[in-house]
């Protein structure tokens, strides 16, 4: 009976064997898959289940985790929701996570590599993780100050401090409460976010960073930074400046919002052009300079490339082949250039630092949940978009659109401010969008902004008129005046 | 031999230090804290097997010293688990604002005090187990109206579509889990008795020789029972647990394959006859082939006993760290997938192994026992636990279609655990007998030719 207990317990071995097999393909082989299935709770639960570190800014926390006491131990709440979703995002149960909650979540859940020694100690301790801390750029004043000159406005506003390329302002109105999608009531998270998405103002879309909109006359700054690169204009080259401009190879007319003249004779310097914002004027000057000399310009500036800040912004265009007619309309900002309010500020910031473009980021450093300093974010170059003289230049021209021409509203007492409006029309029929675009002080800037109001039904829109107000109270809000 | 009976003391305080370590761990990682009455409990645990010990160092002194401390460590990690799942029961309850469950930990911890009593009973009313054989019919008979005892009125009763309990006012029992012991040892002292006939070779097939017509009958008997277990009482698990029984045990007594192989077309049959005319078997092989689209439904629990296991990865999410209460029937059933989430598939080795370990020295106790009785006895009750651990965590790891077991030791289940540790005790009994010296053979006449043991040096 010896050999028969043997030969059965061999087959016991191989059962063995066959379970152990089984689990390891469970649970090593197959987990991930098993793990990222849409059913899986156990993933979400254990994220609800691990305080997830807070999003700062300066040290307040705009987000932070608060305990409940109930199976999904953790809540996450948003101190002024609306006014900072645009940079926090939203935390869901049901639609995932948005903002910084998303890109930086590995972060904020305390599994990225770099929390690897606090990773061993919980395992040693069976302490949960704790998750890390995510500061970002943000000033609150001024996005407290953008966001209240929004206000009953649909659009957005983004700040940006010049020397480093830290966005110290990213507002949108209309605006989300990213508590509501942040709750544990599923229902009621599905019936907000529908309520959101049936908005016709979009209130989830994030404007500041992904709204395309013509720029109007602000595009007028980078053609004539163009046309200071080209060395054959100076502030003071004199431009033709008629009534009305013959768009070539077109039997259209282009004119001026004034339809006037822009100066004596049908002439105009370049700087008064600008201060004035003469249509005729930049859409000659279009067309001298070319298409690809003011798309270098502009790409310079950051169009035609993706931002990653670390939220994905949207692509600023500006178009690959126009034509003439379409260049000179290019060169007023209409026909196809779209840009974001993002691509704006970065414009304005550029021409503010001597004219090299930053790499905008919104993200200062990323502290462990002890508070201590794992990472601090280092200001990097994108492009040299202006030689310092002809930034210097343009910094003058700006500075006198503000003093001397559209730009008046953005004046601050004590404050030289340099500045420029904007207003186009993004269709026939299609509401028209007011910008302005600034920075001060105008020597040694410390804030750049670009303002976006897209305005429905208005007729007349100005750029000095409802922009121009919030970008003062922008720069106001960052210089402490 | 050595008695070794200090090794087993060692290991017995290990697996009682690794208890409190894993107590403690569920406590402060659920935030519960340091757990209440911990003091009462693992005085409890250290109690019940200081008794068992002391018990087998008087009774039983040579039997084997791994199979007692395996058979605690496995109770305590099931006790651990329990406490686990009923902290996790009362964490809901309180979300719920439902009135606070009973922990299910304390009655385990008096179900173990009352195996702990009928293990030491085994060897206090038992001194050899050759006795057993005396009442090989009795035991049939009690075994077999114990196994049809749930489908008698008033006492029977219904548990999830299975009707495997029976209930004495608050009091309810698996009578089958105890069945299982007395059909063993009837199925034992039968074949002991009956194998030189049923090993009677009439016609060779294909080089097997086939028995004779007229010894089919036991076989035939043990498959219709079976079935009758199936049809009426639902129970898949102690269907097949049954007669894999029986067919091993067939085998080993009678040495021949081709009992094996006849067993193997029977069940064949009976799994083919159960599929085309049961709803429920269909149901569970329908699970078992692609639970993924049942996985709100009948596939619920598989689907959640994977997620879990998957969840656990290779280390686990630790004790108190994951979701073990999603996997409905945690405690019972499925304890294993919330052993596997919580201490990954390590720890599922380290039971699996210790599960290896338990049975490797039952059949080995069968491969040293002098007498055949003895060894079938033992053989048959090493193969209740391995087939029940294949059957049911096979089942709980989606490599076979899932049956309700109980996993030996782990589960929740009174019946079960004091089923076990009976099964344990007869195992232990039986290896102090084979393991003793045997000097009887030894005659003062040819001592000096005789190969003595090695004694202690």
């Amino acid at each position: 009976m010896t050999r028969q207990i043997r030969r059965l317990s061999f087959v016991f071995g191989l059962l063995l064997i066959a379970l152990l097999a089984n689990v390891t393909l469970i649970q090593v082989i197959n987990a991930g898959d098993y793990r990222s299935r849409p059913g899986n709770q156990r993933v979400l639960l254990a994220e609800y289940d691990r305080e997830r570190g807070p999003i700062l800014v300066a040290s307040d926390p705009v987000a932070r985790s608060v305990e409940t006491g109930n199976t999904l131990t953790y809540l996450r709440n948003y101190n002024n929701g609306p006014l900072f979703a645009p940079v926090t995002g939203f935390y869901s149960l049901v639609y995932g996570a948005t903002g910084l909650e998303r890109t930086e979540n590995r972060i904020l859940n305390g599994k990225a590599d770099i929390f690897t020694v606090d990773r061993v100690q919980q395992l040693v301790s069976g302490r949960q993780p704790v998750g890390g801390a995510v500061t970002t750029t943000i000033n609150a004043a001024a996005q407290k100050a953008a966001f209240k000159g929004l206000k009953g406005k649909r659009g957005a506003v983004v700040a940006i401090e010049p020397a480093t390329g830290r966005i110290l302002a990213s507002v949108q109105m209309p605006s989300f409460d990213p508590n509501r999608l942040s709750s544990h009531d599923p229902s009621d998270i599905r019936e907000y976010y529908n309520e959101l998405e049936a908005d016709p103002d979009k209130p989830l879309l994030n404007r500041p960073i992904v709204s395309l909109n013509p720029p109007g006359s602000t595009f007028k700054v980078v053609v004539a930074s163009a046309a200071l690169a080209s060395g054959r204009f100076t502030a003071d080259s004199v431009l033709p400046g008629p009534k009305t401009y013959q768009l070539p190879n077109s039997s259209k007319k282009l004119r001026n919002w004034t339809g006037k003249e822009c100066g004596p004779e049908g002439k105009i310097t370049l700087r008064q052009a600008l201060a004035i914002s003469c249509n005729t004027a930049f859409a000659w000057l279009g067309n001298e300079l070319g298409a690809a000399a003011i798309r270098d310009q502009a790409e310079a500036f950051g169009f035609n490339s993706g931002f990653e800040i670390p939220l994905r912004a949207a692509t600023s265009l500006f178009p690959q082949d126009p034509d003439a007619p379409q260049t000179a309309l290019s060169a007023i900002g209409q026909f196809e250039v779209r840009a974001t309010a993002l691509q704006m500020a970065m414009v304005a910031a550029s021409i503010g630092n001597s004219g090299r473009t930053m790499n905008p980021y919104l993200v200062q450093e990323i502290r462990g949940p002890d508070l201590s300093i794992l990472q601090t974010t280092e200001p990097s170059q994108f492009e040299d978009a202006l030689k310092p003289s002809n930034s210097l230049s343009l910094t003058e021209m700006l500075v006198n659109v503000v003093e001397n021409g559209t730009g008046s509203n953005a004046k601050i007492d004590g404050v030289r401010v340099a500045g420029k409006t904007g207003t186009a029309q993004t269709g026939n029929d299609s509401p028209s969008v007011a910008w302005f675009i600034s920075f001060a002080p105008a020597a040694a800037p410390k804030v750049a902004v670009a303002v976006v109001i897209e305005e429905s039904g208005a007729a007349e829109v100005s750029g000095n008129g409802l922009a121009a107000p919030i970008a003062k109270a922008v720069m106001k809000a960052v210089l402490g005046r | 031999m050595k008695s070794r009976r200090n090794t087993e003391l060692v290991l017995l305080v290990f697996a009682w230090a690794l208890g409190i370590l894993g107590t403690l761990q569920v406590g402060w990682a659920t935030g519960e804290g340091t757990p209440p009455r911990l003091w009462i409990t693992i005085s409890a645990v250290a109690l019940i097997a200081l008794v068992m010990h002391v018990v087998v160092r008087v009774r039983a002194k040579y039997a084997d010293p791994i199979m007692l401390p395996v058979g605690t460590l496995l109770t305590i990690l099931g006790l651990i688990m329990i406490y686990r799942l009923d902290v996790a029961d009362a964490r809901r309850a309180e979300l719920n604002n439902a009135p606070l469950p009973t922990p299910d930990v304390y009655s385990q911890l008096t179900w173990f005090a009352i195996a702990g009593i009928l293990f030491c009973g085994v060897f206090i009313l038992l001194r050899d187990h050759r006795r057993l054989q005396r009442y090989t019919f009795t035991f049939g008979l009690i075994g077999l109206v114990l196994m049809v005892l749930p489908l008698a009125p008033v006492i029977g009763t219904t548990v999830n579509g299975a009707t495997l309990w029976i209930r004495v006012g608050d009091f309810s029992f698996q009578p089958a889990e105890m069945a299982k012991i007395l059909l063993t040892i009837f199925f034992a002292g039968y074949l002991v008795k009956t194998r030189d006939s049923l090993a009677l070779v009439r016609t060779k097939v294909l080089g097997i020789g086939l028995p004779r017509p007229k010894d089919l009958g036991p076989i035939v008997i043990a498959w219709f029972i079976s079935l009758g277990v199936l049809i009426f009482q639902r129970d898949l698990g102690t269907s097949v647990l049954f007669f894999g029984l029986f067919v091993s045990m067939l085998y080993i007594a009678t040495q021949r394959r081709s009992w094996l192989i006849i067993g193997f077309f029977l069940f064949l049959g009976g799994a083919y006859f159960a599929y085309a005319n049961f709803g429920h078997v269909q149901a569970r092989v329908t699970v078992w082939l692609d639970p993924w689209s049942y996985a709100d439904t009948t596939g619920y629990q598989i689907v959640q006993s994977i997620y879990g296991l998957a969840n656990g990865g290779i280390l686990g999410a630790g004790l108190g760290q994951g979701f073990p209460n999603l996997v409905p029937f945690a405690s019972t059933d499925f304890i294993v997938a919330a052993l596997g989430e919580e201490l990954g598939v390590t720890g599922i080795f380290v039971i699996l192994l210790l599960y290896a370990i338990l049975i490797e020295r039952g059949l080995r106790t069968a491969i040293t026992c002098r007498d055949g009785f003895g060894q079938l006895l033992a053989a048959g009750l090493s193969i209740t636990f391995a087939l029940q651990v294949f059957v049911i965590i096979g089942g709980v790891t989606g490599l076979i279609p899932l049956t309700g077991l109980t996993t030996p030791f782990l589960s929740y289940g009174g019946s079960s655990l004091v089923a076990n540790w009976v099964i344990l005790a007869l195992l232990l009994r039986i290896s102090d007998r084979s393991r003793r010296p045997d000097l009887s053979k030894v005659s003062p006449d040819d001592a000096m030719t005789q190969v003595v043991p090695r004694v202690n040096q």
